[in-house]
């Protein structure tokens, strides 16, 4: 009896407890459909077909449109300038967080008011970021140019020479990419434990010796975190090409998402764009793999 | 040796915020010190006129209104539904948890801009362009958000819940009452996060407000860059109007901005 009892109490209150986990996750899940779940599925199902420009699916194309895609020479300079994007822009920004954030580390008396300082492009948007560095970059007026000449270089047309204006939009996004790379370097050195140095300076090691010997090596994980964030931030980069360069001169900073946006919201081609942003979407699926296999290895280590 | 140090570190901060005086500099330019030789570092003075002209043509305040308005319902949006689901996670054995979690976690492995075109459609079709719940509503849900808080609630002591549910205290009473105000730290972390990815965005706001006055500041601002003829002056003060609430942001929520951007590296 009693047992028979405790059981069908037991399912009950289970049951009830479904119902409320539910209830209780209902906001996000309903959300997560409607803006994350459904939209995955409709750009796949838009990328089958030929739209109107309306966005409306109008004649069944199969993957005639990813066919096209893989055809399409800009397509392949996209990919080509996506590929330079992050070339320029993922290392370069890493080990220049790398040196600063060494710095930042320092423990002074007032070394606050410098981190502060360092990590303050976290808190620039890319829309000011983009603002400021446009008039850097600026052919005659702007102080970089001036600045090549003091050192007696040629002064460079950054936003409108094809091979330099990636280098441009790159610069920009190292610099805004700094306050967040310095941030997670910083998390990572405060985790060095100190003995580790002391040992070392006993042993006599020099502080290069140090660097390269105890520093890298515990920062590894951090490094390899912002090499796959960092990456995705650059693959999701629209604002600073909007503003700087709107993916010219002649394509030659159309990443895939300015492609996704100008083909979409000029070009209207709805399902032609759709095909694009499932590669978008298969790039950074995959890096996101990656970084979570990594951290659950991690995890099992610690 | 102390000197050399404080040397570099001063050095180091300096070209990193340099852009950033920079602009706050030039926004105090008349446009005559903007256009001269060698492009001037200092203002000449402090002459406000680009400021004033910044208000008088442009809707800077209702940008600005529109920003925090948007940001702030985010904010909400956030840490009530965070909050609830994290709840869920934390006190409530349930079957189907780890799928439901594997839903939560998959969100983060799809990028915004991979879906940008059906929302855009979508927030179109509900008749959302140029509204708040446009720029809001699709923001209110966050994955990370909820793992940061579940985290924090597994640090409470189930005593404490115990005592509540012995108590007879509802769930809803529990979270409200209990769980929340013990975790304040974690919802701050939650709430900086949101503000600030939310004031910061682009392509969204300039995607779905057409009318000047339903633009965020971004989007109002970046207008002026296509404007006829550039006044840097004049675009570097809108540029600090713009960036100085996000400064101040890091200033005063440094410590929660920090502990959520590390949480993702340091707990995975």
């Amino acid at each position: 009896m009693w047992h028979d009892a405790d059981v069908t109490r037991g399912a009950g209150r289970q049951a009830r407890d479904v119902g409320t986990a539910l209830l209780f996750l209902l906001p996000s899940l309903l959300l997560f459909t409607a803006f994350v779940f459904f939209p995955l599925g409709k750009t796949i199902y838009l990328s089958l077909f030929f739209t109107s420009p309306q966005g409306n699916p109008r004649v069944f194309a199969g993957l005639d449109q990813y066919l096209e895609l893989f055809a399409s020479p800009v397509f392949h300079a996209g990919l080509v300038a996506t590929f330079w994007f992050v070339a320029l822009s993922v290392p370069a920004g890493i080990a220049l967080a790398l040196v600063l954030a060494t710095l930042a580390n320092r423990r002074v008396r007032g070394i606050n008011v410098f981190r502060t300082a360092m990590v303050s492009t976290i808190a620039v948007s890319a829309a000011v970021g983009s603002l400021i560095w446009l008039m850097l970059f600026n052919p005659s007026l702007g102080l970089l140019n001036y600045l090549l000449s003091l050192v007696g270089l040629r002064g460079l047309n950054w936003l409108t020479e094809p091979s330099v204006a990636i280098v441009a939009v790159s610069i920009t996004t190292i610099w805004l990419s700094l306050g967040f790379s310095i941030i997670i370097l910083l998390a990572g050195l405060q985790g060095v434990p100190e003995e580790l140095y002391e040992a070392a300076k006993i042993d006599g090691a020099s502080p290069a010796l140090m660097f390269q010997r105890i520093t890298v090596p515990m920062l590894t994980p951090f490094l390899f975190f912002l090499l796959v964030v960092n990456t995705i931030h650059v693959f999701q980069a629209f604002t600073q090409i909007h503003l700087l360069t709107r993916g010219g001169p002649v394509d030659a900073t159309r990443t895939l998402v300015y492609s996704i946006y100008l083909d979409a919201f000029h070009n209207f081609q709805f399902g032609y764009a759709s095909a694009q942003s499932l590669v978008l979407f298969a790039i950074i699926l995959v890096l996101t793999v990656i970084q979570f296999a990594f951290v659950e290895k991690r995890v099992h280590y610690q | 040796m102390i000197v050399l140090t404080y040397a570099v570190l001063a050095a180091a901060s300096l070209v990193v915020a340099f852009p950033l005086l920079l602009a706050l500099s030039y926004s105090f330019m008349t446009e005559a010190q903007v256009t001269s030789f060698p492009p001037p570092v200092l203002p000449a003075s402090l002459q406000l006129d680009n400021y004033a002209r910044v208000f008088s043509t442009i809707p800077i305040g209702r940008y600005l209104l529109n920003s925090a308005i948007v940001s702030l319902l985010v904010v909400i949006g956030q840490l009530i539904t965070a909050s609830l689901a994290a709840y869920a996670f934390t006190f409530i054995r349930f079957k189907g948890r780890e799928v439901a979690f594997l839903v939560f976690l998959s969100t983060l492995m799809i990028p915004w801009e991979a879906t940008i075109i059906p929302n855009y459609i979508t927030v179109r079709d509900l008749g959302w362009l140029d509204s708040y719940q446009g720029l809001a509503v699709p923001f209110m849900a966050t994955a990370f958000g909820t793992f940061l808080l579940r985290q924090s609630f597994l640090q409470l002591p189930q005593a404490l819940i115990d005592a509540a549910i012995v108590d007879g205290a509802s769930r809803l009473r529990l979270l409200l009452q209990v769980v929340l105000p013990l975790s304040r730290p974690a919802l701050g972390t939650v709430a900086v996060y949101a503000f600030l990815s939310t004031w910061n965005q682009y392509f969204w706001p300039l995607l779905i407000t057409n009318q000047t006055l339903m633009r965020t500041t971004q989007v109002g601002l970046a207008q002026l860059r296509f404007e006829e003829s550039l006044r840097w002056g004049f675009l570097m003060s809108g540029v600090v109007m713009v960036a100085v609430p996000t400064l101040l942001l890091l200033v005063l929520g440094q410590r929660q901005l920090v502990r959520g951007l590390t949480a993702g590296a340091v707990k995975g």
